[in-house]
């Protein structure tokens, strides 16, 4: 944990004192920083607001956030605990985020804090320098454990949201859609890796299940390029759905893959190939036994089916 | 365990209902050949819905049981294949050539009767 060794690293002159000391150092500051609340807070905020930072809040916005965080930082350097800052990161990172904060601002306007109660300290105990060097012992190591809190909290948060995200956008890559009773449409539209073509067909095999289908079209207009292993794949969900009793219809198959699959020596005979996604349709209707009728020809002679 | 083979009108359903040891399944094997020829059926359902594993030699068998029914005249259709099995079977290369499946005992009775009526079509026409 980078985290961890950073801090030790920032800790050596700090330990050195005795540990009451410490801790009425860490209370001295504490009470100083209460006293200066009001001060200190509206310091933040112009400096937050001069450094250009945080411009996608309004300024009442930017208020209210430092007023929390200020009181939180407070009380971590208060109690010496930092999961309730931890979870007010958390919690900041997530309204923030989508309101398109980077983290180059997160992590600005933390050190500004950390900047503008040093100054404080700084104007308290200049006239007692050795004072001022024990209370900045005491201060330091706390205030960048808070500042990598801080930071590491957004990060974590961010890289969250992107892992949901890309969850997502891999659920919305292949979809499944029902066109009629128990004719199922699969649109394969990019680029695909075994992981996708695994995901691809598992969901058309839950699809075939949920839906009782009996005819698939998988539509591979989409589809650039295809290579042996993504040939393979694709025989596979064929065979795989056959199993399940579906018959499978591949549609819009290029002249260029047509003839990489030539050329590879793919194995693609079993497989019921259609010109376009159309012809695809088309052929399956005629499968299950539909007829799609003109409405004119349907008046003057209704065929049976 | 033995597997029940039921009469069904001209069909014969057999219903696996757990993993099967190699012997059973061949004794199972035995008696759907035996069955169908005694009780004159023009098709046989079995049923793997239970099954969450299907290896080499279950594969081997069921299409056994389909090839040896086919000589016999009547017609073979495995329903109930789940999906994670379909996906793992596909990936051992396990395919079920030429043997007919369906999704589940609703589809197998359906598709036989369809080869009944018309002869060789593998997805029946809606009513």
């Amino acid at each position: 944990m980078t985290s961890v060794s950073n801090q030790n690293e920032v800790r050596p002159p700090a330990a050195e004192q005795p540990l009451e000391t410490k801790r009425l150092l860490l209370k001295e500051l504490v009470a100083h920083l209460r006293e200066q609340r009001t001060q200190a807070r509206e310091d933040w905020a112009r400096r937050i607001q001069e450094a250009n930072l945080l411009t996608a809040m309004s300024s009442e916005e930017i208020f209210a956030e430092a007023t929390s965080v200020y009181d939180n930082y407070v009380e971590a350097l208060a109690t010496g605990t930092f999961e309730a800052l931890q979870a007010y990161a958390r919690n900041l990172s997530e309204r923030i985020i989508p309101r398109g904060v980077e983290t180059n601002e997160v992590v600005g306007i933390v050190l500004l804090l950390r900047d503008v109660l040093a100054r404080s300290l700084f104007s308290k105990y200049r006239s007692d320098f050795a004072m001022l060097n024990r209370i900045l012992d005491a201060y330091e190591p706390a205030a960048n454990r808070i500042a990598i809190t801080v930071a590491v909290g957004f990060v974590q948060e961010r890289e969250r949201t992107i892992r949901e995200q890309q969850e997502a956008i891999r659920e919305l890559s292949t979809p499944v859609l029902q066109v009629r009773e128990r004719l199922l449409i699969l649109p394969i539209v990019g680029l695909i890796d075994p992981q996708r073509a695994r995901q691809l067909t598992e969901q058309l095999l839950r699809g075939i299940r949920a839906n009782r289908a009996k005819v698939v079209v998988i539509d591979i207009t989409g589809v650039a390029a295809m290579d042996t292993s993504v040939a393979n794949h694709l025989v596979q969900t064929v065979e795989a759905s056959r199993l399940l009793g579906a018959t499978v219809i591949v549609s819009g198959l290029s002249p260029e893959i047509a003839q990489t699959l030539v050329n590879i020596g793919v194995e693609l005979s079993k497989m019921t190939t259609v010109g376009d996604l159309q012809g695809g349709i088309e052929e399956a209707e005629r499968l299950l036994g539909y007829r799609v009728v003109p409405k004119l020809s349907d008046a003057a002679e209704p065929e049976a089916v | 365990m033995e597997v029940p083979i039921l009469k069904q009108g001209p069909f014969l359903i057999a219903t696996i209902q757990t993993a099967l040891h190699d012997a059973d399944l061949v004794q199972l094997r035995d008696a759907i050949v035996e069955k169908v020829g005694k009780l004159r059926a023009k098709g046989v359902i079995v049923d793997v819905t239970a099954l969450d594993v299907i290896d080499s030699f279950s594969t081997r068998t069921l299409s056994d049981v389909a090839h040896m029914i086919r000589l016999r005249g009547a017609n073979t259709v495995i329903v109930g294949i789940q999906p994670e099995v379909a996906f793992a079977m596909v990936q051992l290369g396990l395919v079920l050539e030429d043997v007919a499946t369906a999704l589940d005992l609703e589809e197998g009775l359906a598709f036989l009767n369809g080869k009944d009526r018309k002869g060789e079509r593998t997805v029946p026409r809606r009513r």
